[in-house]
Order: structure tokens, then sequence, then C-alpha cells
């Protein structure tokens, strides 16, 4: 039996400088195009090209043909596995994928590194390009590795604006300042737009009576957004459109105060202002809007003006 | 064709560490195990499967022929392979009609170094070998070739991990659980244990096998073939080898009830039973096979003693063994073993 600590000692299998082979003439050629940065495969009696070239057919055992194909570089992934601790033996020292790509006039799989970044850039068909070393000896580490092709790119785009929100916006904003919904009702339709405006949709007339609408109204539908909004209070966050009481037009505002799975067409809602001392002349005086309570409305009521 | 059967199979209490047993102590004991079951203390042939590489020694093997005693000189002979590449070389030498028995063994201590780094020398010096592709990576493009089904992987770590816990010989692991990969698509229970271990078989034929043992497991089929070793050249998703070695040996030709196969990774076991039509009710590595204990260059040969153990102790009239060697199921030898041999001169 061994003792409790058995003894033992590091030994190392190398070849300082490293194992001299020599190629023959079919992976010779192919060695000898990559250090002039070309990719050759070799034709099969049968008129299949191998990429990287073997001595025969592996399907027949028969020897290949005298024809070098240049293919490529660029070819298609077929298969891969992401390595995301690479090994200290491994090509790349970031995480990185193993590729099966067949390379365009090839039709065999080279079997290389691909620096894909993440391993959501994959999927079978990835059109992918050779990165060559600096410096090439005639070696399958001449490409450093494959690199996905460019299919798309990231544009900046930033451009400043200076805005004023004209008569009739001003005016409802300044409604909103004071803790006030403010409508206009055309007198030809009889109906109140919310927010307040100087002309008539339906009809183009002049909007000339300005009115005050109720700050609780009725849900009329509504959507739950999963994606983060600067202006919203946290994901998912649900926008909606809200019928005023005492207006004929919905406005789209904030849910609050509920989980977004719970709000429903037809649910009775109520502003939520800021405090009075934090209001601007802005949207944001109204947090959201929030559950009252009350039983539901029934929707075809309370849409029935315009 | 020669009555070849299996008469005796012995493996060690494979580990997960080193023991602290150089490979001929390993192999003493299963050596001697055959020996004494089967009464025999000279064979015919010798063969043996290892690899230098593991113990990064050149002709390694010839040091465990101190287990054997090849002294006076024997008939012995060695395969860089799995033990159960050694097992076909001595099947074939006992086709010549000139011996009855044959001992074979495999050993290899995976523990003294890096598993995954050993095996990629044994991958192609010109293309592949310069990458550094490590073993589980290339296994990991297999396993994105056959695109396997996530919760049909984890059943089949689960179920072979519980019966290798219910396996002496094998390694007690848990149940596979955790998201991480170990290169994905594979997640590291997916991938066999590191394990140290040997196993030995004894082959008879004829009725030398039928003097040696009550009910021999004989070998109505086997063969060997193999597959482009460049990984690009092949349709990873399929073994066209291992099929076609098991369409050679017969497997379709009656009912298995139980399959051993040298599964490494998990995703090869729907390779390999697709490749050797084997349907869902066959019973596949009930010893927990590879994913429980994988000493490597006796992992192959104990599929074969495994199988051969359910035909020995009538628990099974037909089973097959798989073993496999090179990247990516490269190349396959697939064998039938069964209770009773048709008459051969039908
Ligand atoms: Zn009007």
């Amino acid at each position: 039996m061994p003792s409790e600590e058995s003894p033992a000692a590091i030994h190392v299998l190398e070849f300082p400088g490293g194992y001299t082979r020599t190629t023959g003439p079919v992976i010779g050629r192919f060695l000898t195009e990559l250090r002039d940065r070309r990719l050759v495969g070799v034709r099969t009696a049968g008129g299949r090209v191998l990429v990287p070239p073997l001595e025969y057919d592996p399907d027949t055992g028969e020897p290949v043909t005298d024809d070098y194909v240049e293919v490529g570089p660029a070819g298609t992934v077929q298969a891969w596995a992401w390595v995301g601790s690479p090994r200290p033996g491994h090509p790349l020292d970031r995480p990185f994928a193993w590729a099966l790509i067949k390379l365009d006039g090839a039709d065999t799989a080279l079997v290389h590194a691909l620096d894909a970044g993440s391993p959501k850039a994959l999927r079978p068909g990835l059109r992918v390009r050779p990165r060559w070393r600096a410096a090439t000896t005639g070696h399958i580490t001449d490409i450093e590795c494959f690199v996905p092709e460019v299919t798309s790119l990231v544009a900046p785009v930033r451009a400043e604006y200076r805005v004023t929100p004209g008569r009739a916006l001003t005016r409802f904003l300044e409604g909103v300042r004071d803790g006030r919904f403010l409508g206009g009702r055309c007198a030809e339709c009889d109906a109140v737009y919310v927010p307040y405006r100087v002309s008539c949709p339906a009809c183009g007339s002049v909007v000339e009576e300005e009115v005050e609408v109720a700050d609780t109204g009725t849900v009329t539908t509504y959507a739950i957004n999963n994606l983060p909004d600067p202006r919203a209070p946290e994901v998912p966050f649900v926008s909606a459109y809200v019928l005023l009481d005492g207006a004929d037009t919905p406005m789209i505002a904030l849910i609050g105060g509920i989980p977004a799975h719970e709000v429903r067409q037809g649910m009775r809602v109520r502003a939520v202002w800021v405090p009075p001392e934090e209001r601007t002349l802005s949207m944001t005086n109204v947090k959201w809007f929030e559950p009252t309570g009350e039983p539901d409305a029934d929707l075809d009521d309370s849409i029935g003006g315009a | 064709m020669r009555e070849v059967a299996v008469v005796a199979f012995a493996q060690t209490v494979h580990t997960g560490h080193d023991t602290g047993l150089a490979e001929p102590e390993l192999l003493l004991p299963v050596i001697d195990e055959v020996k004494r079951a089967t009464g025999l203390k000279r064979f015919g042939f010798t063969c043996s499967g290892s690899c230098d590489y593991l113990a990064g020694a050149p002709f390694s093997f010839v040091s465990a022929l101190d287990a054997v005693g090849a002294w006076p000189p024997i008939s012995e002979s060695h395969v860089e392979m799995d033990g159960a590449f050694a097992l076909y070389e001595a099947w074939v030498r006992l086709q010549h009609g000139d011996i009855d028995t044959a001992l074979v063994y495999g050993f290899g201590k995976s523990s003294m170094s890096d598993i995954r780094e050993i095996m990629t020398l044994q991958l192609d010096p010109y293309y592949l070998a310069p990458l550094g592709l490590d073993q589980v990576s290339y296994a990991a493009l297999q396993a994105c070739a056959v695109n396997a089904d996530r919760p049909a992987l984890d059943e089949i770590v689960r179920r072979s991990r519980a019966d290798g816990r219910a396996n002496p010989h094998a390694l007690d692991l848990p149940d596979p659980s955790g998201e991480e990969f170990e290169v994905e698509p594979l997640r590291p229970y997916d991938v066999a244990p590191v394990t140290d271990g040997a196993a030995a078989v004894v082959l008879a034929a004829g009725d030398r096998a039928r003097e040696l043992t009550g009910r021999p497991a004989w070998i109505t089929g086997i063969a060997h073939r193999a597959e482009p070793h460049y990984l690009g050249m092949r349709d990873l998703s399929r073994s066209v080898s291992t099929a076609e070695a098991g369409r050679a040996a017969g497997v379709g030709k009656g009912p298995v009830d139980v399959a051993e196969l040298h599964t490494q990774f998990s995703h090869e076991e729907p390779i390999l039973r697709a490749a050797l039509g084997l349907s869902g009710e066959v019973t596949v590595n009930p010893s927990g096979g590879p994913l429980a204990a994988n000493p490597v260059m006796a992992t192959g040969l104990i599929r074969v003693g495994e199988a051969a153990r359910r035909i020995l102790d009538g628990s099974a009239a037909r089973a097959v063994a798989h073993a496999t060697s090179g990247p990516c199921l490269q190349q396959n030898l697939v064998a039938v073993l069964e209770g009773a041999v048709l008459d051969q001169s039908l």
C-alpha cells in the first residue's frame, strides 16, 4: 500500500528547439503557399478539393492529383466550440472559438481558431477570413486566427437642436406646471382634445375654447416595455393611452404603482404629481398615473365621443 | 472463422487520483486474477495496449511486462492504443490456429499528466497539433456538429454516474450539476473523469474455452474501421466507421441485450447508438461506462470485459462492445459477444 504521501517528482518530456519534420510535396506545397499568404487545396481524381491537402483521397485511398487550387481566403463556419478559458497552448489568450471552416472553393473544412469576441456572434454560415501573422514562416499558425467578415459597422450619430414647444403645447405645459390638464374644445365637432391644441385635426376649425379636464382617467390601451428608457422608472415599464375624464382623445402616459402584468384596459387611474415646488414647464411634473382602486370602466362608453 | 471467446476478465478498482502505484503494480493484481480464474499460468500469446505519452517514456509497455513474467521468452506484442485493439490483434493471432489462449491487458495513469494536452500530441503534426487543439475542444466541435440536445446529454451523464456508483470498480461521482461550460457546448461533467486503472482479459479458442469456463462469451463478430484523421474531412455528426464496423461484426443480425460503448463524452452516446442501430430499448453502459471511469488505454478493453461479464454470468444472451481511438471517434472497433455460437458449418 502506498504511504500517506507518495514520493513524486516532476518529469518533463520535451524536444528543446522543436522536432524537425519533413513535409513531403503535398503538405509542403500548402505550407509554402501559406507563407506567401495564399491558401491552396489539392484536387482528388474524383474532382473534390481537399483543404488542407492530403496525399490521398480519404474516400478512396487513391493518390491525389498534382492540381493545386487557390481557395478562400474567405470561408463559411460549419461548427464551432467556444473556449471560455483558453489554455496555455491555445492560439489566443482571450476567449475564442475553434471552428470548422469551409473555405470558398474547398470541399472539406479547415480547423482553426476563430476570434469572434463572443459566442453570440457564432452561427452556422458565418463568413470568416484569415488574420495573418506579421511574419509568415510556412506554418499553420501563419494564420493567427480567423475573424468574421465585416457585415455591419457602428456609426456614431449626434446632432444638437434647440426646440420650442409652440403656442399650443406651451399653453398645455403651463397647465401641467400648475397641476391642471388643459384641453381645447372644437365648437364644430363638440370634441375635447387633450393635450390642448389651437386647431381641430378633424374639421380644421380654429379651437377657441380652452377647457380643464380631470386628472383621473381610464386606460384605453397599453404596452409593456422591456427595453430601458431614461424617462421610465424601471424595466419592464408600462406606457399607456389614458383617456382623461372630460376628454375625447387619450393621452400617452406612464403607468406606475402597479406590477406591469396587472395593468389592463378599462383600469381607472389618477395622475401622480410631483410636489409643486419641483414643477417645471415639463411633462415630468406628472410622475406617472397609478390606479385609483375604482371599478374598471366600460371602454365602449368612455371612448364614445369623437 | 475459428471460435474464440472471452473466458476471464478483471479490472482494478479505478481511482480518480494517483495512488502511488507504478503501472506494473497496477497490473499485477488483475493479471493475477485472470490467471486464478482460468488456472492458466502461461498463454499462447500476450498482447497489451498502452500509450507512451501517458507515462512520458518510450517503450513504457516493456516495464509493464514485469507483471506478466516474460522469462523464459513469451510470444508478445503491443499496440500504442487502447487494450481493446490489443484484443483484436490477439483474436487475429488465435485465428492462425496454432495456439489456443491469449492474455490481453491495457493500462494507463492519466493522473500523471494533463490528458487534454497529451491527447493533442496524437493529432497530426502539420495541421492540428501546432494549433494546440486540445481533446475537449475537438470533442466540443463534434458536439456542435451533432447539435446535441442538452437535457438528453444531462440524462446520459446522470444515468452513467448513477450506474457507476453501483459499480465497485468505477468512480463515485455525484449527479451532474452546474451551468458553466468547459468548452461550449460541453460542460465539465460531459467529459469522462481523469482515472487510473488497468484491465485484463483472457481469450481462448474452441474447446479450450469450454474447458476454462462453463459459459464462454463467444466473439461472434469483431471488426475495426478507421476514418480520415483530419476532422474537416469528415461529417462529425455521424460515425461512419462505427456503422461499418458494426455491420461487419453483425450487430444487426440479432437482438442486442446490452451494449458497452466507449463514450468519453456524453454526446458520443447518441452518435454511437445511431451508428450501431441500437434502439432506445437497448441498455447502454450498465457499468457506468467511461463517464464513470476512464482509465485511458484500458477503457475500451473494459467495454469488452463488461459486455463479456454479462454473457459469462448469464444475464445477457447477446452483447455489443465498442472501443474507439483517435480524435472525435476516428477509428472504431465493434465486437458482438454471445452465450451460444451458431453451428459454424451452417
Ligand atoms: Zn372640429
